[in-house]
């Protein structure tokens, strides 16, 4: 079944920083030498995507768990906490 | 900011806030770093607070105006095959008497703003949207404050207590403690869906005060280890589902399809019909268990909560040992003042008094549970099928003798389980649990 998180997304509350608070070390590296490329899986955000030849960043709809960093098979991004107040600000939690 | 402070806390949750609130209260000048635009506004859990701990702290904490959404009269336990499932539920009449608010649930956005209100009305600091980056060391080693990503930015203090939750990168960076392995950390996905309170009310047979909880194993989960939940809020539902962190990789799920096809279960859909998500939120649980906990107290600093990996994944308490280990950080830090001693032996206590209390005793008790649940798969998958196909046969009246039922359903758990492998699933079961 196909399920927009897109749609998931937009109930939530975002103040957008303007750079990414998530940034992958080194694209080749992805595409190269990484297999399962577990990022696009076990993102709740789907904040990596495969657009041509390198995975992109979406950082704008992170929900801040962490799991891409210690999920990365090659530990390949680089990852912060969004500015104080910046990222996902839960209405309901 | 070159204040110099007793205490830094780290985290504005259910520990930082309980340490937060007993120092300040004792007098001690406590600063608090929240990165949140408040506190609450990155803090997920399944939504269950427990009266118990939260009273060592607030004795008063209904009066003082703490956010109930609904108070925990029913606990339901459900054991889901792909198509249908058992339902276990206790119910009691203590539960809205004299056990009333052993359990409660709440929305943490409201629950941890009000909570860290009460600690400011003590005298504590709370200072949000600051992300503590870094900690400072003196030339020992020892930690005597921490560094944010605000301009001048240096909090000095005595003692600094890390209480920033399971997801640190702060951790990560200073090595206070390691960072998680994929397999120690479950991933949950928890949306809120709006319904009529009436509408609520009528679901799940209760009032408007009263809530349900439903805990979910099995195919859910869709072959991964992990859990699913349903409570109920005033005028809301939470629905979530977790799964180690690993399985997640492994298996190739994708969390947002996990949760849709919880949704769709003959179980759950009629629970949640008409309903309107309103928010969709991630966060992990710590299920590394007793083997993952860190050093919890150094020279310097203490750790609690979920930064320290307290956790307790059969009875999906969180929030209790944060509160509680929180509060014993507090005790501790109080008598290393009366010592003047801030070293780790002067905060040596902390660890002695975990170790009485129910949070060790309760995280030793399953330190064998995480692996148990993680290699025996066939506990979300063939088990609760093989348990629904004897349930329907049973049930099922179709001219067949029961005798030939009987032999029906033996046969399929030979075929699918095997006789040794169940009785070796239920005895290691019974182990990791003792």
């Amino acid at each position: 079944m196909s399920v927009s998180v897109q749609d998931k997304l937009f109930l939530d509350r975002f103040k957008v920083d303007e750079v990414s608070h998530l940034r992958i070390i080194d694209n080749k590296k992805c595409i190269d030498e990484c297999r399962d490329q577990a990022c696009l899986y076990l993102c709740p955000a789907n904040v990596y995507r495969v657009e041509k030849d390198c995975i992109t960043v979406n950082y704008e709809g992170c929900l801040e768990c962490g799991s891409c960093r210690i999920g990365c098979a090659k530990l390949n991004i680089e990852w912060r906490f969004p500015k104080g107040g910046y990222g996902v600000s839960h209405k309901f939690g | 900011m070159k204040e110099a402070f007793d205490v830094a806390i780290v985290g504005a949750g259910p520990a930082g806030i309980s340490a937060a609130y007993i120092l300040a209260a004792a007098g001690k000048k406590v600063i608090v770093l929240e990165r949140g635009e408040h506190p609450g506004s990155k803090n997920v859990s399944g939504g269950v607070l427990y009266g118990h701990d939260l009273a060592q702290i607030i004795p008063d904490y209904l009066e003082k105006g703490c956010p109930v959404e609904r108070n925990v009269v029913e606990s339901r336990l459900w054991y889901l095959a792909k198509e249908g499932g058992f339902s276990v539920s206790y119910r009691d009449r203590a539960f809205d008497g004299e056990r009333k608010y052993n359990a409660f649930t709440v929305s943490r956005a409201k629950f941890d703003c009000w909570y860290a209100d009460q600690a400011r009305r003590k005298g504590a600091l709370i200072v949000p949207s600051t992300v503590v980056t870094d900690l400072i060391h003196n030339n020992a080693g020892a930690v005597t404050g921490v560094i944010t990503q605000r301009e001048d930015g240096e909090v000095r203090a005595k003692v600094t207590l890390l209480a920033d939750g399971i997801n640190s990168p702060l951790a990560a960076r200073t090595g206070f403690r390691p960072e998680p392995k994929p397999e120690q950390v479950a991933l949950a996905v928890k949306e809120i869906i709006n319904l009529p309170t009436d509408v609520i009310n009528e679901r799940f047979g209760v009032s408007e005060s009263e809530g349900v909880t439903t805990e979910i194993l099995g195919q859910v989960t869709e072959g991964m280890d992990g859990v699913a939940f349903i409570y109920t809020n005033r005028s809301s539902l939470s629905l979530g589902i977790g799964a180690n962190l690993l399985d997640f990789a492994t298996y190739k799920r994708k969390p947002y399809e996990l949760i849709e096809n919880l949704k769709q279960h003959p179980m759950v859909a009629p629970l949640i019909s008409g309903g309107k998500p309103m928010e969709y939120i991630a966060h992990w649980l710590a299920e590394g268990g007793y083997d993952a906990i860190p050093r919890l107290y150094g020279d310097g600093y203490l750790i609690a909560g979920d930064s320290a990996m307290l956790f307790n994944t059969l009875h999906r308490e969180g929030n209790n040992l944060a509160m509680a280990s929180g509060k014993m950080a507090a005790e501790s830090i109080l008598e290393a003042f009366k010592l003047r001693d801030f070293s780790r032996s002067g905060l040596r206590s902390y660890g002695d008094r975990l170790a009485k209390s129910f949070v060790m005793k309760d995280m030793k008790k399953y330190r064998r549970l995480s692996k148990f649940l993680y290699r025996n798969k066939e506990i979300f998958t063939k088990l609760p099928e093989v348990a629904s196909f004897g349930a329907r046969e049973i049930i099922t009246v179709n001219g067949v003798s029961k005798k030939d039922k009987e032999r029906l359903i033996l046969d399929k758990i030979r075929t699918d389980i095997s006789f040794p492998r169940l009785i070796r699933l239920m005895w290691q079961g019974w182990r990791a649990t003792r």
